[in-house]
């Protein structure tokens, strides 16, 4: 019997071994969104708590990689939900990539603030979208929404962004 | 809102906010996973069980008050 199939009939094992499998993806996929290790962590084990779960309303002719990630998502993204204004962006998980050096510190401290206090709903479509260059199709097909409802999100997220920037004198 | 202003605000939020470089997971979750596995269901608080017995007693003393109940779910 393949894998899916046993799974999606409750088999721990093929539950093990999809969990081996796809681990480091979710975890990649989710630490873009909440930019914080520890809460990956427990993020990626809360995604395939919630897969377990639902092992039963899987169709083992699917695509299991598109629906775990979209699990991934509203795992991450109910994490944002409650803790949104909180996070911090450690300094160790930049890409090392060189800054623009007309845009200061503290107006970098200002943006990354301004974005923390967006709707999680839109901060994730934002983040995806604007920071990690991902494809609209690709956040669509996570978010479960259609690519003309990311590109909305992604225009209502940088809207806001604008108009909190501007509320503190920085004109972007 | 134009291009080059859609470019400039992604430039500015990408100063601020850079890529997440290290996406790779250092460890293996599945030991964290059979304890998420093994635990119990979280208990329902006490003021939840008082709030469904009042609740009970409110629909036992006036019953006609469930369609209205029924209406606000």
């Amino acid at each position: 019997m393949e894998l899916l199939e046993r799974f999606a009939q409750g088999d721990l094992e093929a539950f093990e071994t999809l969990f081996r499998q796809f681990q480091g993806g979710v975890y990649g996929w989710i630490i873009r969104i909440v930019r914080n290790p520890a809460t990956a962590e427990d993020l990626t084990v809360e995604t395939f708590w919630r897969v377990y779960r639902a092992h039963a309303r899987f169709d083992p002719q699917g695509n299991f990689g598109g629906w775990i990630r979209r699990i991934a998502t509203n795992a991450a993204l109910d994490h944002l939900k409650t803790v949104r204004r909180e996070v911090e962006l450690p300094d160790d998980l930049s890409s090392g990539s060189p800054r623009d050096p007309a845009v200061s510190g503290e107006i970098r401290q200002r943006i990354a603030q301004a974005f923390r206090q967006l709707p999680a709903r839109l901060r994730v479509a934002a983040i995806l979208a604007l920071v990690e260059e991902e494809p609209y199709e690709k956040i669509a097909e996570t978010l479960g929404i259609s690519v003309g409802a990311v590109k909305s999100r992604v225009f209502r997220a940088v809207r806001m962004l604008r108009k909190k920037l501007r509320q503190q004198g920085v004109e972007p | 809102m134009n291009e080059g202003k859609d470019e400039k605000i992604r430039i500015v939020v990408k100063s601020a906010i850079p890529p997440v470089a290290n996406r790779e997971l250092k460890r293996d979750l599945w030991p964290q996973m059979l304890r998420r596995m093994e635990q119990r269901p979280a208990q329902m608080p006490w003021l939840d069980w008082a709030l469904l017995g009042l609740l009970g007693v409110w629909i036992l003393f006036f019953p006609e008050a469930i369609p209205l109940l029924l209406y606000q779910l």
